[in-house]
């Protein structure tokens, strides 16, 4: 095999090499966050609880990145619903830590989160059931958006559904999911979703401590989401998802069955999303339906685009790169920052087809 | 190997009011080569697209050996054993050579294993094989989309020979080759023939003279004329409609 650190785009020979730098040179220095923030102050090394905690919600950010680019740049499912997968990860970890809240809610009711005995719930409604233990509600952050992928795939790509439709029909998805969470009947929270988390595994949340391990755990994630992509990308399904990408048809009269292809790793790819939305909720604090909002969506597939899709890589350096500016303009000039992401998608489209990371790519034209 | 005969019987297809096929009637036999040729819009392509299920027939029956092809959808006609060479070759463009040889290899096509793959001795072997069959050894490790026209439309074939079909269905193979192209081609057919049916469509007479086989005249979605290429080339319906010309 020629060397490629990805088959979505053929690279350079020396730039494998170079992207592969970039990337171990990125993980160390985030590794190395939380332990610069324990320094005094003072030194010229010290890193706030600001970046780290800003870090780690960009570390959840990437993985959400590479679930989409292993879908869209890969695969070329294009879905504007990731973030719904994310938030449903989300909530999954979020409704484990409001059980683990305990009697130490407002109103003190041993069981009920405090939203509940506001709206005059006598006892915990059915979907609520197992959350108290973590194992379960971690294994639904990742089986809940596994399922509706499924779902949603499997009805979509039967029909030879394709490119703006189904971009459509997942970005219908997270809309009516938002609308559903906002609803205080539906029983997780409405508008102001869950926040105020005591504990998670025993250990107090809120102290620097917990933070570190929380973004430990975080980044550990994102090296094995992006170990488990690499495998199958550089496997021979990885070369089935390209040419499923490039010639659909083509590759049905090959005897594969696009269908279960394209359902498979849409299936995982809403489970990465789920993942890095279970690590997202209990790092900043807070989840509320407002993380399903199709904007939402869109800005990450934005990120990837940026990065460079169909490179793994890639779609890291647009997860970090793109929310960094996010993060620096939204702190003088929040009101620009929806012009920028848009002015940013256009000019990658017109200017950078491939990306930040196409920058290294081998100039044999499409 | 002993193939299935291939059977399409009283088929029509009727796309918006206009007939495509008009109650064809065709037998191929296990190990037969038959060309087929016949004007533009003669339903030649579209009798392709019945057989390998891109197409449902608004009437007739298409068997292969004892299957029903016209309730299959294409993928498992494909494992049936019926590879297709499209009249536009398409090729993966992203991928090199070999990995395009290496996906049409016949082999367990589930996504679990094509994750597990490993390309193994004899894998190797007959992709190899196949790569000098195909006259593109030299071509493996380069991407699909440098290729020339001739040379997608080789490598489009040798993917056919990966998937070791039973019935081969190749649609105008030497369209925009040079002569001597052409006549590589005619022979890589002759070879693969005999052990394996096929149907190739073609307009070129030369070419399918080069072959030297049994020839179906296709025109106005049905069969004209049936025989030797001589036989067909004297045959006063066809110089009328289609040679003639
Ligand atoms: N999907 C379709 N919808 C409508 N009409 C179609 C469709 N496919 C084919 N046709 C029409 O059916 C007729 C037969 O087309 P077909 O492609 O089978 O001809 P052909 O013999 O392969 O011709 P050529 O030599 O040009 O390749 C043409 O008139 C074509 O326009
Ligand atoms: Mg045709």
């Amino acid at each position: 095999m020629s060397a490629t650190i990805s088959m979505g785009q053929r690279l350079r020979p020396g730039s494998a090499t170079i992207l592969r730098g970039i990337l171990l040179a990125g993980l160390a220095i985030l590794a190395m966050l939380p332990v610069l923030n324990r320094l005094p102050p003072e030194s010229a090394l010290y890193v706030s609880d600001f970046v780290v905690s800003v870090s780690g919600k960009w570390i959840c950010y990437a993985i959400l990145a590479l679930a989409i680019d292993l879908a869209w740049g890969y695969a070329g499912i294009l879905s504007l619903g990731h973030g719904a997968f994310f938030a449903l990860g989300g909530y999954a970890i979020g409704m484990h830590l409001m059980r683990m809240i305990g009697p130490r809610g407002v109103y003190g009711h041993p069981v009920l989160p405090d939203f509940m005995v506001f709206l005059g719930y006598t006892e915990l409604p059915w979907t609520w059931w197992g959350f108290s233990s973590f194992p379960f509600a971690f294994a639904m952050a990742l089986v809940v958006p596994g399922l509706l992928a499924g779902v949603v795939g499997y009805l979509a790509f039967r029909s030879r559904i394709t490119g703006v439709y189904l971009s459509i029909i997942t970005q219908a998805m997270t809309y009516a999911l938002m609308l559903a969470f906002f609803r205080n009947d539906m029983g997780f929270g409405g508008n102001n979703g869950f926040t105020d988390f005591k504990e998670l595994l025993g250990m107090p949340l809120n102290t620097s401590g917990a933070r570190a391990l929380l973004f430990y755990a975080a980044l550990i994630a994102l090296g094995g989401a992006l170990l488990l992509c690499a495998h199958l990308t550089r496997s021979k399904l990885g070369r089935v998802l390209v040419a499923v990408r490039d010639a659909e048809s083509r590759v049905r009269f090959l005897g594969y069955d696009t269908v279960r292809v394209k359902l498979t790793v849409f299936v995982l790819s809403a489970m990465l999303a789920g993942l890095a939305g279970a690590l997202y909720t209990p790092l900043v604090g807070i989840i509320n339906p407002g993380e399903f909002s199709p904007g939402n969506s869109i800005e990450a597939v934005v990120w990837v685009a940026v990065g460079g899709r169909g490179t793994l890589v890639g779609a890291l350096v647009g997860a970090f790169s793109v929310n960094a500016i996010k993060t620096w303009l939204t702190s003088f000039a929040p009101d620009l920052w929806l012009f920028v992401l848009g002015g940013l998608f256009v000019a990658v489209t017109l200017f950078l087809p491939r990306g930040i990371v196409g920058l290294l790519h081998k100039g044999d034209g499409k | 190997m002993k193939g299935a005969r291939l059977y399409l019987d009283g088929v029509s297809v009727v796309f918006d009011g206009f007939r495509a096929l008009n109650n064809l009637s065709l037998i191929v036999e296990p190990g037969e080569l038959r060309a087929i040729i016949g004007p533009n819009g003669a339903g030649k392509t579209t009798m392709m697209d019945i057989i390998t299920g891109k197409t449902r027939p608004t009437a007739g029956t298409v068997t292969f050996g004892e299957r029903d092809l016209t309730k299959l959808d294409e993928a498992t006609i494909a494992n049936l054993g019926i590879g297709r060479k499209f009249q536009k070759p398409t090729v993966f463009d992203a991928l090199t050579v070999f990995e395009n040889l290496e996906l049409a290899l016949k082999a367990p096509r589930d996504p679990w294993s094509c994750l597990r793959w490993v390309l193994g001795q004899e894998a190797r072997k007959k992709i190899e094989a196949t790569l000098e069959e195909i006259g593109l050894a030299e071509r493996a490790q380069d991407r699909a989309a440098i290729l020339s026209h001739g040379q997608r439309q080789w490598l489009e074939i040798g993917m056919l020979l990966m998937q070791e079909p039973q019935l081969l269905l190749v649609d105008e193979p030497v369209a925009g080759m040079t002569d001597q192209e052409t006549e590589h081609t005619a022979g890589l057919l002759r070879r693969i023939a005999g052990t394996r049916s096929v149907v190739v469509v073609e307009h070129d007479l030369e070419f399918v003279r080069a072959l030297g086989e049994k020839v179906t005249v296709l025109c106005e979605g049905a069969v004209l004329s049936e025989g030797s290429i001589d036989h067909v080339q004297n045959d006063p319906r066809v110089i009328e409609v289609y040679l003639g010309r």
